[in-house]
Parts: C-alpha cells; sequence; structure tokens
C-alpha cells in the first residue's frame, strides 16, 4: 500500500499520456480521408480527379471524324502518319466547338524548319534542308503541301 | 557561373537548402546532449554531474525548436499531420513524427520531470502568483517528495536513460538513413550514413553543453568545475577520433574504389564544395579541434590554458559538424546526377527558407533555454554566493 | 478487380465535370475503363527522334506545366569517339523549342527524349512520408497534389530527374502518362505531337499492342538498370553514353 502511495505520481503520468494517445486515436478516425487505403497507401480519390483533369489535345481520331478530306490527301504520302496537332498545335477547345474556335494560322517558316532544318543530331536518313539554300527565300509551300508534302513533285532537287 | 557543364532541367535549382542542413544539426545537438547526460547517470562517470541537468535542458530547448525548420521548409506546413495520420512505413522520414514524439514525452519530457520533481514541489510552495500555478499544473496535483517516493522517481529515471540511449540514437540516426538509403544519389548512399551523422552528433552535443556550461559559469561568476570539463573534453575528443575514422574510412573507400561517381564527385569537392569541406569541415572544423584536444591530453597545461582550449575546441566544432551537414545536404545537389554537370545554391536572406530564417531558427534554442534555467534552475552549486578568486582567473 | 457501385458513384461524376471537355467521337469513356486491364509503359525510338521539341511543347500546353520546369524534356549527346563517359549534352530550355543548329562536329550526334519512367519499383512511391505519389494498379506513378506536403524528398530519390516542385502548388510534379487522357482511350500529349512517332505510348498488358512485337525483334534499353527501378520507359537504339 505504501509503495503504491510514493508511486502514484507516475500513475498520474500514465494517465496524461493515455488521455493523449485516446484523443489521437479518436482525431485519426475524423481525420485521414474515407478513401485513403483503397487501392494502396494514398487517397483512392486520387486517381479519379487525376482522370478527370481536362483536355488540350482533341487527338486524332477526333480531327479526321470531320476533316475526312484532309486525311485523304495524307494517305499514302510522307506525312500520313503525323498527328494534325502535331503541327496545328492543340485544338481540343476547337473539336468541343468547331464553329466558334478557329485554330491559328500556321507560319510555315517556323514550322517547317523547326523539324526539317539541318541539324547534325537528327537521323541521318531525315530530311533536312538548310531553307537559304533549298527555296532561295520562297515559303515552303509554294511547292510543297503540308499534308502530303512530296506530292506532285519529282526527284529531288 | 550558375550551372557548369549539363544538369537534368529540373536539377539546375536546389530542392533542398539551409533548413534542410540545419534539422539534422539541431537533432544532432540533442542526440549529443542527452548521451553526455546519460554518462553520468548509466554509466556512473560522476565527474561530468555539474553538466547533467544543463545537459538535459539543452537538448529539450534545441528538441522544441527541430520541427521548426521542417515546418518553414514543407510546400505544405499545414498539411504536416498526415505523417502522424497516415505515416507510409517504407519511407525514413515518416518515422520522424513519432519518433520525435517518442523522445521529446517518453524520454525528454519525462527523465527531466522525475529529475526535477523535488524542486518542482518545492517550487510549487514557496512561489505565488502565475509561476506558483505553472509549477502546481507542472507537478500533476502530486505532492509525494518522500524519500520512497523520490528513491523510485531515481529507479524509473534510470531505465527511462537507459531507453533513452538507443531512444536519442534513433532520433538523429534515422536521419543518417534518410540521406544514406537514396540509391539515386552517390554521396549519400552509404550505408555508413546514419553512423557518421550518430557520431558528428555525438561530438557536437558534447562540444555544445561544454560551451553553455563553461559561458554560463562566466555569466553566473562561478567557478568552472576542471574535473568535469576536463572529462566531457576527453569524451568529446575520444568521439571525435572515431568520427574523423569513419570519415576518412568512407573518403578512402571512394577514392579506392572510384566509381561512376567518383570523378564529378572529386572534382566538386575540389571546386564548388572546397571551402565548405576542405578549409572549414576539415582543416578548421576537425583537424583543429582534434590537434587542440590532444595537445591538453598529452601535455599537462594550466587551469586558464585548458579553459581557453576547451572553448576554441568546441566552438570549432560545432562550425565544423555544422558544415559537415551543410556538405551532406548541399553538397549531395551541386552535382548532376548525370555526372555531366553542377549548379550553385542560391540563398536568399529574407526568404521563407532563407538566412535570416535560419539564423532566427538557430538563436531560438539559446532564448528558450535561457527561460528554461530561470524556470527549472540546473546548477549544481545552488544559490551560493559567487566564488570570486584571483587564482581561479575566469574568463 | 471489377468496379463497384460505390466506385462507379465516384467515377460518374467526375466523368460529368471531364465530359465538359470530352470530344465528338472519343473511343473510350471513363466508366469502361477497369484499372486491372491495363499496365502502362512508353517506348521511345532514339533513331527516329528529330529534336523538334513538340513533345515538351504540347506536355506544356496539356498540363500546365509552370516555366523553367519539365515534366519532359530532350537532351541532345555528341560522342566523340569511344569514350562512352564523356559525352557532351545540352538541353536549351529542355528542348522546348527545339535545337539550335551547331556546326559540324562529326562522332556521333543523336536525341534522347526523357520524362518519368514510371517505374515498377519506384525509389520516389518508397520515400514518400505521407502516401502522397504512389503506383495505380494500372502502373502510372502519379502525384496526389491535394495530399502532398512539399517535404521534396521524392525529388531526391527519383535517379532520373524527373521530377520537380510546382512553385504555385508548392507540391512535388512530374509527368502522369497523360492519366487525364489513356484512361480515355487516347494517347498522350507527346506521342499525339510527336511527327515521327518516335513516342509511343504502351499498355504492356494488352497482348495485341505492338510493343511486343517490338520488344522481341529490337535491342532496346531502360536508363540507369542497375537502379532496379523497373523503369517502363524503354529506349530503342539507346547509346551506351547516355546519362
Amino acid at each position: 500500500m505504501n509503495r503504491f502511495k510514493d508511486a502514484e505520481h507516475l500513475l498520474r503520468v500514465v494517465a496524461v499520456f493515455a488521455v493523449g494517445i485516446l484523443i489521437f486515436v479518436v482525431l485519426r478516425a475524423f481525420l485521414v480521408p474515407r478513401s485513403f487505403g483503397e487501392y494502396g497507401h494514398y487517397r483512392g480519390n486520387a486517381i479519379t480527379e487525376m482522370a478527370g483533369q481536362p483536355l488540350a489535345f482533341a487527338g486524332n481520331e477526333s480531327c479526321e471524324t470531320c476533316h475526312t478530306d484532309v486525311v485523304a490527301v495524307k494517305t499514302g504520302g510522307k506525312h500520313a502518319g503525323v498527328h494534325c496537332e502535331a503541327c496545328h498545335g492543340a485544338l481540343g477547345k476547337h473539336a468541343d466547338d468547331p464553329g466558334t474556335v478557329q485554330p491559328p494560322k500556321l507560319d510555315t517558316a517556323v514550322l517547317c524548319v523547326r523539324c526539317h532544318g539541318v541539324n547534325g543530331a537528327r537521323p541521318k536518313d531525315f530530311p533536312q534542308v538548310v531553307a537559304a539554300e533549298h527555296s532561295a527565300g520562297l515559303s515552303c509551300e509554294t511547292c510543297h503541301q503540308p499534308h502530303n508534302p512530296m506530292k506532285g513533285l519529282g526527284a529531288k532537287p | 557561373m550558375p550551372v557548369q557543364g549539363y544538369m537534368y532541367p529540373n536539377e539546375v535549382e536546389l530542392a533542398w537548402g539551409i533548413l534542410v542542413v540545419l534539422y539534422p544539426f539541431i537533432t544532432g545537438l540533442v542526440a549529443g546532449a542527452f548521451i553526455l547526460a546519460s554518462l553520468e547517470r548509466v554509466f556512473r562517470v560522476e565527474a561530468v554531474k555539474p553538466t547533467y541537468r544543463l545537459a538535459l535542458l539543452t537538448a529539450l530547448a534545441f528538441l522544441l525548436v527541430a520541427p521548426l525548420p521542417l515546418q518553414f521548409h514543407l510546400g505544405h506546413p499545414e498539411r504536416s499531420l498526415e505523417m502522424y495520420l497516415t505515416p507510409h512505413r517504407s519511407s525514413a522520414m515518416a518515422m520522424f513524427g513519432y519518433v520525435y514524439l517518442w523522445y521529446l514525452m517518453a524520454v525528454l519530457v519525462l527523465e527531466i520531470w522525475l529529475d526535477y520533481r523535488r524542486d518542482i514541489v518545492l517550487l510549487s510552495q514557496r512561489t505565488k502568483g502565475l509561476a506558483r500555478l505553472f509549477y502546481r499544473i507542472l507537478t500533476l496535483g502530486s505532492t509525494n517528495i518522500s524519500e520512497n517516493a523520490l528513491r523510485i522517481d531515481e529507479r524509473v529515471g534510470y531505465i527511462i536513460t537507459v531507453v533513452g540511449i538507443p531512444s536519442a540514437f534513433l532520433l538523429h540516426g534515422y536521419v543518417g538513413f534518410i540521406f544514406g538509403s537514396v540509391k539515386a544519389n552517390p554521396w549519400w548512399s552509404s550505408p555508413m550514413m546514419p553512423v557518421v551523422f550518430l557520431f558528428s552528433a555525438m561530438v557536437s552535443g558534447i562540444a555544445a553543453v561544454l560551451l553553455v556550461y563553461m559561458v554560463s559559469s562566466w555569466y553566473r561568476k562561478r567557478a568552472i568545475d576542471m574535473r568535469c570539463v576536463d572529462t566531457v573534453a576527453r569524451y568529446m575528443f575520444y568521439t571525435f577520433l572515431i568520427d574523423f575514422s569513419l570519415e576518412m574510412l568512407d573518403l578512402v573507400h571512394r577514392i579506392y574504389e572510384a566509381d561512376e561517381s567518383f570523378r564529378s564527385l572529386d572534382f566538386m569537392v575540389h571546386t564548388r564544395l572546397y571551402l565548405s569541406q576542405v578549409v572549414i569541415q576539415i582543416y578548421l572544423g576537425t583537424l583543429a579541434p582534434i590537434a587542440l584536444l590532444a595537445l591538453t591530453q598529452v601535455l599537462k597545461l594550466s587551469e586558464i590554458a585548458r579553459k581557453r582550449i576547451y572553448a576554441a575546441a568546441a566552438s570549432l566544432t560545432l562550425i565544423g559538424i555544422f558544415a559537415m551537414r551543410w556538405n551532406v545536404v548541399i553538397g549531395g545537389q551541386l552535382f548532376s546526377k548525370s555526372f555531366l554537370g553542377y549548379t550553385t545554391y542560391k540563398i536568399g536572406f529574407v526568404a521563407k527558407e532563407g538566412l535570416l530564417t535560419a539564423i532566427i531558427l538557430t538563436l531560438l534554442p539559446f532564448a528558450i533555454l535561457w527561460v528554461l534555467v530561470k524556470l527549472l534552475p540546473p546548477w549544481p552549486d545552488g544559490e551560493a554566493p559567487p566564488v570570486a578568486s584571483a587564482a581561479h582567473g575566469d574568463d | 478487380m471489377k468496379i463497384t457501385r460505390r466506385q462507379l458513384l465516384i467515377l460518374l461524376p467526375a466523368t460529368a465535370v471531364a465530359w465538359d471537355s470530352i470530344l465528338a467521337g472519343t473511343p473510350e469513356t471513363s466508366p469502361n475503363y477497369k484499372l486491372t486491364e491495363h499496365w502502362w509503359g512508353m517506348l521511345v525510338d532514339i533513331s527516329k527522334c528529330i529534336g523538334c521539341g513538340n513533345c515538351v511543347r504540347a506536355c506544356s500546353t496539356e498540363n500546365d506545366v509552370p516555366e523553367g520546369y519539365f515534366r519532359t524534356w530532350v537532351e541532345r549527346y555528341h560522342v566523340s569517339d569511344y569514350d562512352l563517359a564523356d559525352p557532351v549534352v545540352d538541353s536549351p530550355d529542355g528542348g522546348m523549342n527545339g535545337f539550335p543548329p551547331i556546326p559540324e562536329r562529326g562522332g556521333k550526334n543523336f536525341f534522347v527524349p526523357k520524362m518519368c519512367n514510371h517505374c515498377a519499383d519506384s525509389p520516389c512511391t518508397q520515400v514518400c512520408p505521407v502516401g502522397a505519389t504512389f503506383i495505380t494498379p494500372d502502373g502510372v506513378v502519379l502525384v496526389d497534389k491535394k495530399y502532398c506536403i512539399g517535404c521534396r524528398y521524392c525529388i531526391q530519390a527519383c535517379p532520373y530527374g524527373c521530377r520537380f516542385l510546382n512553385p504555385k502548388t508548392q507540391t512535388a510534379e512530374k509527368c502522369t502518362l497523360c492519366y487525364h487522357r489513356i484512361t480515355k482511350g487516347l494517347t498522350t500529349a507527346c506521342c499525339e505531337a510527336c511527327p515521327t512517332g518516335a513516342r509511343q505510348l504502351a499498355d504492356l498488358k494488352n497482348p495485341n499492342d505492338p510493343i511486343h512485337a517490338f520488344l522481341r525483334t529490337h535491342t532496346v534499353q531502360v536508363l540507369k538498370p542497375y537502379m532496379a527501378t523497373g523503369a517502363k520507359l524503354f529506349y530503342n537504339d539507346l547509346d551506351g553514353s547516355v546519362r
């Protein structure tokens, strides 16, 4: 009995700790997000939230749905595999509302050179030219149809 | 120049800055101060008893500040509770919340409370007003300071100190593991990292308590217990020798194996990291204090000479150990993981993670310590009148 | 794992929000997407990359990437001779505006697009202290920006340097493999914009995906294989000098 009296202050400490732990356990039940742990150690809802991000690029298939004429021109040509938005930029808004949202006009002087300008690190079999020498200042569409660039053209100049 | 050679584009800006350097420095001081205190309590090194309570209060002051650099560093400190709610068990960093809380409450606060309980009860009876309320709350409602009760306190305190030693190792060792387990970074990835961190922590903690004891004795115009500081300095010396050996082992091993990362790291140490690593950490912060301490071990020096050497050695040690943390954290981010380039650490002054914040957070523990020694006086010589003596030649 | 009614109840409102941006003729919609039927990766063909930077710009547009930070980037390598340990590498602005032409310097020169490798044993998810970054059941490593505390441990742990701290959201960020697109049957923005087909999304669990045939017939590598990260970004024609 005596020993208990002399150790009683330690029990008070234990009680303080016990209360603290209890408060934490209760708080935890409220604060951990509901979907946490659904698939792993993370908020399950994060997956659906990320999947719901808005789209900027429409994707080739949706362009082809309307612009079948361009698809026809591209078929069999050198740019057949080049997606529309690779040159025309993100057109999600246009695909959403084709009448109102017009895609921006492209500047071939910049656009074509970006891929086809000579650069030592490009694969050797990739068509590259020094624009000034190749066309003497003329714009690329003078001879090349962007959607089928080698159409109607014979051997290399 | 900012970037030399090639860095991956996202590597140019450092992700971990001075506050992440400060955090292991602070917890290192905590661990080291506690180990010093345990020297007396567990290993019965009676000579260091004058520093026992001071070491505990120093540890507490630094421990209270320890989470602050992290809070200032986090992008979302308001979410830091998540570490308690959903700690990711595979992450060494997730340990932080629980290890910190365990060490703070179940080790340090409890041990201080048990050691001071008699004083707290007496103070709760002798003071008035707000102070009286404060001490009464601290007693947790129990005023039993009978011999039996105090003997029980002594016993339980001993057990807590024994448990506290591995807890202190864990508190600081896990930080070493945080770095040592990152396979992506060859400057950090090493099994030696937690061990090196721990030993350098012990050195810095002992140095800090030594300095605090000497400075507070000088301030209070009390005599310094030379037997005490001689012993503390001796332990600092031995621990430093071990720490230095470990760091040299890491260096020699690195140079010998010369793996993929070696050329890049070697270049970094000789250029961007030269001042902080070679000059400050190794020459000034390690070799100089070791040499100074060696002098006191080998030669028979006068009291005043020993005091000056201890103060100098301890100060240099603290600078050196801070530099070690800097070189690990900042050094680990100055080179590219492509091993082809280097960047610079740009630090702001008045910024969330700026130099001013770091300075304030470094000074804050001393302010807290000042308050703690007022509330819970740790002085072994109590209220005795100051000893003014020409023979002692207080500095 | 079947999708439960509860999951559907969460997915449908999310889809309704996304529907505003979903376009005519979209092949697949979210509610039909089953997490366990996919295991995403990507194939990058070095022999086809021309360093036009379309992918970097497209990613930036699609994902609102803050300026100066990169979810994907392109590096240009110059290897002079047999010294694979000393390539000369540059990536001006991550390759966002292509690469300025350089005088002929001989040796080997090529482009290497980089991005998150969506590692199956990712070191970044291992070190996250709170569970804010994770790998989905369909193999995409994502960051929950509502849960991330911004400690930057994941940024340190990534061997490939693909993560950064978004200065606006103050959370860790990186390539999401355009999760919002691939779960609707679209391809990633970078693959969509790549004019030469150097970047191709791959569903490693789909037996009809051409990646399987490709992997069987080509010499492919992953970056830093000794890190054992289980990287799912496969490179064709990757030179030994690439870091």
